[in-house]
């Protein structure tokens, strides 16, 4: 018999991450408490996030002034490759699992997910994916043909080092992560709600976060079928993709984009059932047509599965295909404008309480909506036949990432910050965060479509000295070492906040769902000790409003 | 297990759609096609399917409080499963004889990685069910319905490892009855 490790109980809900004390380490790995699980995700979130912003500076810096020489056309394809994989697999995705997996219990009044144990092998399956991904560099060389990697380039006679090997199975794996969680929410969310909170009762983010699960569910096979024949191309000589072998290269187009046109709906999802709580909590409203917010998820999530061949209008695959897909990428723009109405309905007339949470939100209404009418026109596949894989694309879908699905991660990090560590995140730093990162981020982009109009190419490691294109890039550059900046700042704020922070009392901003109703920020291990029935869609609210409230001493607290 | 059911099909849905849309391809050769003997796969493809009738009498014993009959079903389920995956290795030595490999041919990728993800399927099924025959063995299915349960809500309906399994079980099956028909059964029609 070898020597037995004591493993940990976890003491706290939020424990110290003691290096010089292994048991404190060993907490945080040997977790299966859905808290601890969530604030790691967020933790590899806000990491693999430096990570890959720092590619992206880099990437920026050479494309700073024309014909400059500061990365190899290689490394250069490397980085976009990687840049590109990382936010959304690696930052996104985490963000998302880390709110879903800590605040989906609190939300339906349970005490834990229904399979911790799945709970943890779903974080570490997505940590070590991560991790399996950064490996390629230093074996050989990182993957470089895109994040959507197409086919041939893919092929092992075009990308001969081992990084696509490294970028299929760190995917595969952390694909596989991604779907046991989205088991484990789905479960959770039918089996362990308080009494009295059907289906009709669940907080928004709940329902949109649930809808999203079965979303990511249908969509990941089709990225792991995908992947796993590449894997077999590559590694076993198939013939799947390789037409020289009688394969077909429009297959992987096909399947990827089965998967990833989902995928852009199941990081923009989550985003959006942020913001629904956010805006009725410092709108002091509730929502504005909570079923019409409801049903258009689902609607988003079903459309989502008849668009995919909108990323290949110029693959040819004639006019009726294409305008079908047009047509059916255009009717997406209704249920999101449907949630965008409801959300203005929300603020309008509201008590608005401009917290920096409340900021992120508005800003991403202005941001998302240019995003999406930029997305609206690419549906027209002429225009997109002009501007495909020009910088417009570029432009686009970081609006569409950073104005909706990184504003809402952060919007949700100001607003459950207090929750989860028990100290506020300081407002005024904050708005200085807050006010960096939109002018960076607008700076960055927004002269991207022009960029993109004038006809400079994506993906391109260097251009000639056009008119326009050096200062424009120049100021895209400049702007875009703005929002790095901003992120510094972030990390720092969110540290003193944990050092010195003020104390946040269980329910800082009198808010209206169950995770504030817990008796303590963070919440106490165990996380509810006995739950009154819910009777309302603002439970908690209702709780105090009546003075049914379990724990007395969050009255004394300022309403905000 | 419903929800895991849901993902898997998916899955192999979109082994299927590739299949498909490369026996459209110009290069798949139809004369590979014809190597596929339809009649000895029909009879494992038969006992797979009646597998699964086998493992709805062991539920119907475990329902009974009938160990005797579940412990009794259970194997004839897995032999029966055991047996399919015979066939499958007996049709795959024989056509890589013929020379029809994973390499050789877009027929060939297509068709082992399809049916060879089916075959996983069965094997994870067979493994999932020899866990459950030692539990019978070891008498955890004695009581006729398990006492007391781990979660303040209760399992969910229908839920409880045998009902789960066999619903895997089935989904299976039922993939592969997909699978033949498309492989199989459909070239028999078509000039593909």
């Amino acid at each position: 018999m070898g020597t037995t490790i004591k493993i940990p109980e976890p003491s706290a809900p939020f424990p110290g991450l003691g290096v010089e004390n292994a048991q404190g380490l060993l907490q945080w790995i040997s977790a299966v408490d859905h808290k601890i699980i969530g604030v790691m995700y967020l933790l590899t979130s806000v990491v693999f996030l430096v990570l890959g912003g720092v590619l992206a500076l880099l990437m920026r810096v050479q494309l700073a002034i024309p014909m400059n020489h500061f990365l190899h056309p290689e490394v250069f394809n490397q980085f976009f490759t990687m840049h590109g994989t990382t936010m959304i697999f690696f930052v996104a995705m985490p963000a998302i699992f880390g709110f879903a997996v800590y605040f989906i219990p609190l939300m339906i009044g349970a005490n834990e997910m229904a399979f911790p144990r799945l709970n943890a092998f779903g974080f570490w399956l997505t940590f070590f994916g991560g991790l399996l991904l950064y490996f390629s560099f230093v074996a050989g060389g990182a993957p470089d043909a895109g994040w959507f990697n197409y086919a041939p380039l893919n092929e092992r006679n075009y990308s001969y080092n081992h990084g696509i090997d490294y970028f299929a199975i760190g995917l595969l794996v952390s694909g596989i992560g991604s779907v046991a969680t989205s088991i484990n929410i789905i479960v959770t969310v039918l089996h362990y709600r308080v009494p009295g909170m059907a289906l009709n009762k669940l907080p928004l983010f709940v329902w949109m976060i649930f809808v999203n699960s079965f979303l990511l569910l249908a969509a990941f096979p089709a990225l792991n079928a995908a992947l796993a024949e590449l894997l077999l191309d590559r590694e076993l000589n198939a013939h799947f993709f390789n037409t020289a072998g009688g394969g077909s290269a429009l297959l992987w187009q096909h399947l990827f984009w089965i998967f990833g046109h989902p995928e852009v709906y199941i990081v923009i999802l989550p985003a959006f059932a942020i913001y629904s709580e956010v805006f009725q909590v410092f709108s002091r409203k509730p929502i504005f047509g909570y079923a019409f917010v409801a049903a258009s998820s689902v609607a988003i999530a079903l459309l989502s599965f008849g668009v995919w061949a909108h990323h290949m209008f110029a693959v040819g695959l004639g006019d009726t295909v294409n305008s079908f897909f047009g047509a059916s990428s255009m009717l997406i723009a209704i249920p999101t404008g449907v949630k965008i109405f409801n959300w203005i309905a929300t603020m309008w007339g509201g008590k608005i309480h401009f917290s920096v949470a409340m900021l992120f939100a508005i800003s991403f209404l202005i941001e998302f909506t240019i995003g999406g009418l930029t997305g609206v026109a690419f549906a027209m596949f002429p225009i997109d036949w002009q501007l495909t894989d020009t910088y417009y694309v570029v432009a686009h879908m970081h609006y569409v990432f950073i104005g909706g699905v990184i504003s809402g991660m952060l919007a949700g990090l100001f607003y459950w910050f207090p929750k989860i560590t028990g100290k506020y995140l300081d407002e005024k730093a904050g708005k200085w965060f807050f006010w960096l990162f939109v002018i960076g981020f607008n700076g960055t982009f927004l002269i991207q479509h022009v960029l993109g109009m004038i006809g400079m190419p994506r993906r391109v490691y260097t251009y000639p000295n056009l008119p326009w294109y050096g200062v424009l890039n120049f100021t895209s550059t400049f702007f875009a070492f703005v929002m790095g900046f901003s992120i510094l700042l972030l990390v720092f704020i969110m540290r003193r906040a944990m050092r010195h922070g003020t104390p946040a009392g269980p329910d800082p901003w009198n808010a209206y769902t169950l995770e504030w109703a817990t008796r303590t920020s963070p919440p106490p291990l165990k996380n509810f000790e006995d739950l009154p029935a819910v009777t309302s869609r603002r439970a908690w609210w209702d709780m105090k409003q009546q003075a049914v409230n379990p724990h007395p001493q969050t009255k004394n607290d300022d309403p905000i | 297990m419903q929800t895991v059911v849901f993902t898997e099909a998916f899955f192999f849905l979109c082994l299927i759609m590739s299949y498909i849309y490369l026996a459209y391809s110009t290069g798949f050769e139809p004369h590979d096609l014809s190597k596929l003997d339809i009649g000895t796969s029909g009879i494992y493809t038969a006992l797979l399917i009646i597998s699964s009738f086998t493992l709805h009498l062991a539920e119907r014993g475990y329902d009974r409080g009938n160990t005797r009959a579940l412990k009794a079903w259970l194997i004839i389920t897995l032999i029966l499963g055991a047996i399919f995956l015979i066939g499958q290795g007996r049709e795959y030595a024989h056509l890589i004889q013929e020379k029809i490999t994973l390499e050789s041919s877009v027929f060939g990728a297509s068709f082992f990685t399809l049916t060879g993800f089916h075959g996983l399927h069965v094997f994870i099924g067979l493994i999932i069910l020899s866990i459950m025959l030692v539990l019978a063995f070891l008498g955890d299915f004695n009581r006729p319905a398990p006492a007391g349960s781990e979660s303040p809500g209760g399992p969910p309906p229908g839920g409880g490892a045998l009902g789960a399994i066999a619903i895997y079980w089935h989904f299976v099956d039922i993939v592969w009855v997909v699978v033949f028909t498309v492989v199989y059964v459909l070239p028999q029609f078509t000039n593909i």
